[in-house]
């Protein structure tokens, strides 16, 4: 069973967000780590991969300057190889484009039984790039999975809805995309973070994957205006001394909801 | 080219259109007068109150089978096109059906997609959409540059649904074409999680927990509160991805949007990714260790201590009310 895990590598969320103020996009030429949001997928594949008894977890990837940085992490949990789409061309790619040229990777990895993806991104949660790729691919998908397993060739998954969560069954190949939480991302072991240092990563341009229009010239979008919202203004902040309890119940009283 | 067709991606649920479809009508029967709903399923019930809200026709798949609506309305949207309609802007709730449909359409069409939307304004021959970034503190426009449809998804309450008093829409069967290996996929059982009390993005009062409870049998407290206030709980990501509440629960920017009278976040430091999600409350009351929370950035009502300590208190003084 062979699994290929997209991840994105993104600035690191514990520093504030900033647009380019040429291009009005994220800002994401500063060191890139991998999103959270992918260990998850990684996690999965990986145990998937260990109780279908044999086969590999390989990466694909699109980010700006040639960076590893997050797919190295990836690599150090356990997946063997990857694909990073690295170019300058795909500055200002939308999410169509994106999911093109990571379906394009996919291919050249030479596809897979399943292919995971988180259900958004951590910094840009356009959030439609799984389903993209599932419909560029032809493949059938389930999507915002929490629970997942293979049996018998089958993929079944508790899928999250609105007022619960449905069973869904799923022949391979197949593309899912996960929740949060939906299992413990494992630290990586120092000797998997040494054996990630020389594990293959190969980088091809949007050219190498024959897509195009990519970039800016491919996007169907474009930024026109930036403003500050609104600013919500901070009312009484007080430290409690043991009766601040009757603060809020006054203030609940004062809005007559109790 | 101005805006004369708009599709809305309506969904139903118990018998009814949900409450982000008539948002997402009231809105677009402010751009033209020419609305059409899409719906993946039986459209017999529920004509009448989305043409109420401004839908003059409401293409129905009929009941998908277990088909999951992703690939099938797409396809069945796909199939409209070809037969010739033109819809310039086709509208998304910002959900898990919504998502699936507009992904699969934006691939089938070739059309780029705006997700995470609050607003749509149409000027002349430009399409734009608005979208708060970095918790709500940045508003980005973005405007179309290709050719319509334009696929814009919304968040949840980004319009105020209100009734046009129109007449039943008229109901035009929509045929899913064979969606091959793509459409393999099937919904083999349904799982309705119970709960009592009102909807959490339909309560007046919401109390949120946060990783500030410490452990997982202290979301009793939240629940408790909630009760006794008539309100619905609530809790952040960190908790729910921690497993300590099902997902339902969750408000942000990967959960449900509320705009309570009153939000209650307790032990919740207020990421961005909640913020988004509760900023549109009329009353917050936070009550969190940490003074330097950004929750007390946007709170009425702070109070920077345990919220072991206070939360059993207020309780304990409603009670005795």
């Amino acid at each position: 069973m062979n699994v290929i895990v997209c991840v994105k590598q993104i600035p690191d969320p514990a520093t504030p967000g900033a647009l380019d103020s040429a291009t009005n996009t994220l800002k994401r030429d500063g060191k890139l780590i991998l999103d959270d949001s992918d260990a998850y997928g990684v996690e999965m594949a990986l145990q998937l991969v260990d109780a279908a008894g044999g086969g590999e977890v390989s990466l694909v990837s699109m980010a700006p300057n040639g960076e590893t940085a997050g797919m190295r992490t990836a690599l150090a949990m356990g997946a063997v190889k990857g694909v990073l789409v690295s170019d300058p061309a795909l500055q200002g790619s939308d999410a169509l484009t994106t999911a093109k040229i990571l379906a394009a990777a996919v291919q050249k990895l030479g596809g897979a039984d399943l292919i995971i993806a988180a259900t958004e991104s951590s910094d840009g949660y356009t959030g439609t790039v799984p389903e993209q790729m599932a419909e560029v691919l032809g493949l059938p998908s389930v999507t915002f999975a929490k629970k997942v397993k293979i049996e018998g060739g089958v993929l079944k998954a508790d899928r999250q809805t609105e007022s619960g969560y449905d069973e869904v069954e799923c022949p391979l190949p197949a593309l899912i995309s996960v929740t949060a939480g939906v299992v413990e991302p494992r630290y990586p072991s120092f000797k998997g973070i040494m054996a990630a240092k020389s594990k293959p990563v190969d980088t091809v341009t949007a050219g190498d994957l024959g897509v195009s229009p990519a970039g800016w010239a491919g996007a169907g979008q474009k930024v026109t205006q930036v403003a500050q919202a609104e600013a919500r203004q901070a009312g009484e902040v007080i430290e409690d001394d043991g009766e601040t309890f009757n603060k809020v119940v006054a203030f609940l009283e004062n809005l007559k909801v109790i | 080219m101005a805006i004369n067709n708009v599709w809305v991606f309506a969904q139903v649920s118990n018998g009814a259109p949900t409450s982000g479809t008539l948002e997402l009508l009231t809105k677009a029967r402010s751009l033209t007068g020419n609305v059409t709903a899409i719906l993946g399923g039986d459209a017999s019930a529920v004509a009448g109150a989305l043409g109420e809200y401004g839908a003059t026709k409401v293409y129905a798949t009929g009941d998908l089978a277990g088909k999951l609506p992703g690939v099938a309305v797409a396809a069945a949207m796909k199939a409209i096109v070809d037969g010739g309609e033109t819809p310039d802007l086709i509208l998304f709730p910002q959900n898990y059906e919504g998502r699936d449909v507009m992904s699969r359409l934006s691939v089938k069409l070739d059309k780029t997609v705006l997700t995470n939307s609050v607003d749509v304004v149409a000027d002349g021959d430009a399409v734009a959409a608005t979208t708060p970034i970095f918790g709500g503190n940045t508003l980005v426009t973005t405007a179309f540059t290709g050719s319509a449809p334009f696929l814009v998804a919304f968040r949840p309450k980004s319009f105020a649904a209100e009734s046009a008093g129109g007449a039943a829409a008229q109901v035009v069967a929509a045929s899913i074409p064979d969606t091959g290996a793509a459409g393999a996929a099937k919904v083999t059982a349904v799982h309705v999680e119970e709960s009592t009390g009102p909807k959490l993005d339909e309560a007046d009062i919401v109390v949120a927990g946060g990783r500030g409870l410490g452990e997982s049998d202290k979301f009793a407290m939240v629940e408790e509160l909630a009760k006794l206030l008539k309100g619905a709980p609530g809790a952040s990501r960190a908790i729910v991805d921690a497993g300590w509440v099902p997902y339902s629960y969750q408000v942000g920017q990967t959960g449900k949007v509320v705009k309570p009278s009153v939000y209650i976040a307790a032990g919740i430091s207020g990421a961005t990714q909640h913020m988004v999600g509760m900023k549109g409350s009329k009353n917050i009351i936070a009550i969190n260790k940490d003074k330097e929370a950004p929750i007390f950035g946007i709170a009425d009502l702070g109070i920077v201590g345990d919220v072991h300590k206070v939360l059993p208190k207020v309780i304990e003084a409603l009670k005795g009310r």
